[in-house]
């Protein structure tokens, strides 16, 4: 029997490798995957809710296609943003775009 | 139905491994298309048919091959050791085991809600009736928020000369 809390341990799995690649990677389209990696954890947990929880009405469903569309939106902004620098300076090494830091 | 629960849970998990794992970047593009579809397949065992084709239709189909895009667009020279860990891995590798540490402590001793009833059979008729009538201005938002990303990462890519 597969309950709520196998859901939640997997999203918790997916969630915490998706943090480590977004830590520890250079590239920083190795660090946009990490994201990617947990909004999906997080639209699991919403779903397994909707299902375990609430399954009549499954307001987690809703939320999770918004998230979707969010994680979207994301990933389009991010990569401009990524093709932008690496015009600029000629790197996709995050460690070399430091222009904020103080 | 259980096997097949820790057949995709091992799929998502492996393939997620081999997303921060892979030194190449191509092959941790395909490794992360492949997590999405299994994450689509664990939907439709939740009983979540839409989201379910909203995730192969929207992440396979539009953030991944948008990933492999940048990654044509941005790494000109050799793919081998493209996606290399720096200098913090150690410190992310902690990070990342004691926050599952906390979860799964959480998600295990709390008593959570659950209800013993069935999903209706028609949950994508149950999805409309939410998305088109309670959560119709945040649809609308979100339609708003999609058309703001497009032209903003449009003008962050053509680079806006200065008058």
């Amino acid at each position: 029997m597969i309950t709520l809390q196998h859901y939640l341990g997997l999203g918790a799995v997916l969630f915490a490798i998706g943090l480590f690649g977004t830590l520890s990677k250079r590239n920083v389209i190795g660090i946009l995957m990490g994201v990617e990696l947990m909004l999906n954890a997080a639209n699991l947990n919403l779903v397994a809710f909707a299902r375990f929880v609430t399954p009549l009405e499954i307001t987690g469903q809703a939320f999770a296609l918004f998230t979707i569309v969010i994680a979207a939106a994301e990933v389009a902004v991010g990569l401009a943003i990524a093709i932008l620098l690496f015009r600029r300076r000629g790197t996709v090494n995050a460690d070399d775009w430091n222009l904020l830091r103080w | 139905m259980v096997w097949a629960f820790w057949l995709v849970a091992a799929i998502i998990i492996v393939s997620a491994l081999g997303v921060v794992g892979f030194a190449n970047l191509i092959h941790s593009a395909l490794a992360l298309a492949a997590t999405f579809l299994a994450v689509a397949i664990l939907y439709l065992f939740l009983a979540a048919e839409f989201v379910a084709a909203m995730q192969v239709l929207i992440y396979i189909g539009a953030v991944a091959v948008l990933i492999v895009f940048g990654i044509m667009v941005i790494n000109r020279s050799g793919m081998q050791l493209s996606n290399p860990s720096g200098k913090t891995v150690l410190g992310a590798f902690v990070v990342a085991i004691v926050t599952m540490a906390v979860l799964l402590l959480g998600i295990l001793n709390h008593n959570w809600p659950v209800t013993q009833q069935n999903p209706p059979d028609d949950t994508i008729a149950v999805m409309a009736d939410l998305v088109f009538n309670r959560f119709l201005i945040p649809f609308e938002i979100a339609g708003l928020l999609l058309l703001v990303s497009v032209i903003g990462a449009i003008l962050l890519a053509r680079e806006v000369r200065q008058r």
